[in-house]
């Protein structure tokens, strides 16, 4: 965690700054392996079977898991403070739940779409109190809410799905530019929170609470109130991750994939985000988001058994984070 | 002072069993039998297993994800090797119950080794264990085993459930190891403070890899009993089961910082969890309001007994 705050110092202020792509890799190194992955994945699969790359696909790999890279996003400010968030799965089934039904019952479609990510914000509020103020683990304190959540949807819904969406509500397969809805919001949502995370004295106090939580309180960094607001905030990001999930079908599903949380822990920690706090980017989470996505319809294309895909992405999630790891130690971390 | 705190905590869940026993017994006359106590024994065997040895790796600070998934492959093992390879089934059993352990100790070996942090070790192992699980069995069940392997999960000894002797074996022999050994020093130490433990000249890496195999040794044991419980083997067995174990450890009072936390805590934390579920729903509430009190109330505790300690620590 020593490793990016002494990065970032480097970078700013080492009399001769080493070449640009040098210190492209030092600063984006997680992100570039991912990204060499998913090429490379590419240009195999696509070899093996041209129809891999065809629109139709790359719609299904883009759009299909945009929801998860976006409350990504969100999982990976909270780790990058030193938190975590094992709830965040049955937070998304809830919301979708409140959002759907909204917009069965004849309210106006904006406010379905508002719902979730203000009702996000709120229990996240709520969560962020408590480990900031009470001072409970933020493992502990999300654990709960995951039972409070998943028990609380169940027993709404009792396992009935939502049929008979508005066609106007199902914003997920309506297109802009040409372009389907969730890429676009997926790319312009890490772009943004990329942004805000590198370059914005808010942002930045994020690395300095995960990297040294003393340090950061000494430099004058509310703590507390930064712990709460990333809470809220990554609250919002499962509300918008809600709107793509909810309306990518005809129906909404009372249940949310098995262990949507730890994919999107995942997703952040493969992209990147170290889980000890202080360092990562939210490109490597959207990034690994991508890689899972790929791995997943490849093994379709080359006709291996769709019940090996989870024995795969674990052997890749595996070696990445025995490279990751390698590739820290080498750099004398 | 420190020792103080400790019995606080658990004294503390111990009066809230009781309240709860108390409560719920006057919800279902049904409730308080001994017929149901010792049943809800036998449902809480699998989760109580994982948990003991959960204990012991959350009190280094270490945490380990993947029990619920090295539970799957377990199963799924037991099957394939009774049934597809047609070894005895004693022999099937011990074979996929040494496959368990042998999941465990890669935990270990990937935390120890490679410096990986528990959490994303495990996390990444439960993907691959679930997986391996999911693309051995094919989503084909095993069914039909014989009539004896049923005594395991489902029959008594001496008027008590086969597991729930296993169960209390397991939480007796713990609770010396813990609370009375060197070793069971030495894992308070590591997860009080490894830098200081390892310059005390305590074999950390060791004692680390040899709870994560201990760890996968238990949920391997769990899988077989749950196999003989339910008499079918299916891929998915055990999902979830990781968060259930934590919930009644850190209900128990163990620190998820380490260096902090008992097995009888743990097991007075599955107590109140199994009463809690089994109670609630023959007064008429439905499963889903039971997990969100159990939520509720593991929020709850860890707030109380935090609130306690912090009055203590200022005194």
């Amino acid at each position: 965690m020593t490793t990016t705050v002494e990065a970032t110092a480097r970078s700013r202020t080492a009399p001769q700054r080493p070449g640009f792509f040098k210190r492209l890799f030092a600063e984006y190194g997680q992100e570039i392996v991912v990204l060499a992955a998913i090429v490379m994945l590419f240009a195999i699969v696509t070899m093996v079977n041209p129809r891999f790359i065809s629109a139709n696909n790359l719609t299904t790999i883009f759009s299909g898991n945009a929801y998860i890279a976006v409350a990504a996003i969100g999982m990976a400010m909270v780790i990058v403070t030193g938190n975590i968030d094992v709830s965040v799965g049955a937070l998304i089934g809830v919301l979708a739940t409140i959002s759907g039904s909204l917009a069965v019952a004849g309210y106006p479609i904006w406010f379905a779409w508002l719902a979730p990510v203000v009702v996000g914000m709120a229990v996240n509020a709520i969560i962020g109190i408590l480990v900031a103020y009470a001072r409970i683990p933020s493992i502990v304190v999300t654990l709960g809410a995951l039972s409070i959540l998943r028990g609380g949807l169940i027993s709404v819904t009792g396992g009935t799905w939502i049929t008979d969406l508005p066609p106007d509500y199902l914003i997920a397969q309506k297109q802009i530019f040409g372009l389907p809805v969730p890429l676009v919001f997926m790319v312009v949502l890490t772009l943004l929170a990329a942004f805000w995370m590198r370059y914005t004295a808010f942002g930045r106090s994020l690395y300095a609470i995960g990297g040294n939580a003393e340090a950061a309180l000494a430099t004058g960094i509310p703590i507390a109130r930064r712990t709460v607001a990333v809470f809220v905030i990554h609250g919002a990001f499962a509300g918008l991750a809600t709107i793509l999930f909810a309306t990518q079908l005809q129906v909404i599903q009372s249940t949310v994939p098995p262990n949507l949380e730890l994919t999107v822990i995942t997703a952040a920690v493969i992209g990147g985000v170290s889980i000890l706090g202080g360092s990562g980017t939210v490109i490597g989470s959207t990034l690994a988001t991508i890689l899972f996505a790929t791995i997943g319809s490849a093994l379709i294309f080359v006709n291996v058994s769709a019940y090996w895909l989870r024995a795969v992405i674990g052997l890749l999630i595996l070696a990445t984070v025995l490279a990751d790891m390698l590739r820290r130690r080498g750099r004398g971390a | 002072m420190k020792l103080k705190s400790l019995i606080r905590h658990e004294t503390f869940l111990a009066v809230l069993l009781v309240v709860v026993l108390i409560v719920l017994s006057f919800q279902s006359d049904r409730f308080f039998t001994i017929d149901n106590l010792l049943n809800q024994g036998r449902l809480m065997t699998e989760i109580g297993l994982i948990a003991i040895a959960m204990t012991f790796v959350i009190a280094t600070g270490g945490i380990d994800l993947s029990v619920g998934s090295i539970l799957g492959l377990t199963a799924i093992l037991t099957g394939v090797f009774w049934q597809n390879v047609g070894l005895p089934l004693p022999v099937a059993a011990t074979a996929a119950i040494a496959a368990g352990t042998f999941a465990g100790f890669v935990n270990g070996v990937i935390i120890t080794r490679f410096r990986v942090p528990p959490l994303i070790a495990t996390l990444a192992t439960l993907a691959l264990y679930r997986g391996l699980a999911e693309g051995i069995s094919q989503a084909r069940s095993v069914r039909g085993y014989p009539e004896w392997f049923y005594v395991l999960g489902q029959k008594d000894v001496l008027g008590v459930p086969t597991q729930l002797w296993i169960l209390l074996f397991a939480a007796v022999v713990a609770s010396v190891i813990l609370a009375y050994t060197t070793w069971g020093r030495t894992v308070y130490a590591v997860g009080s403070n490894e830098v200081a433990s390892r310059f005390s000249g305590l074999s950390v890496e060791k004692t680390k890899l040899a709870l994560y195999t201990a760890s996968g040794f238990a949920a391997a044991v769990a899988a077989v009993i749950f196999v003989s419980r339910v008499s079918t083997t299916r891929s998915d067995m055990g999902t979830g089961i990781e968060l259930d174990a934590i919930t009644a450890v850190v209900l128990g009072g163990t620190s998820i910082f380490g260096g902090r936390g008992t097995i009888i805590g743990t097991i007075i934390g599955l107590c109140l969890i199994q009463a809690l579920k089994n109670g609630l729903s023959l007064a008429g509430i439905k499963g889903d309001g039971t997990i969100m009190l159990i939520g509720a109330v593991l929020i709850l505790a860890i707030l109380a007994s935090n609130l306690f300690e912090r009055s203590g620590t200022r005194t």
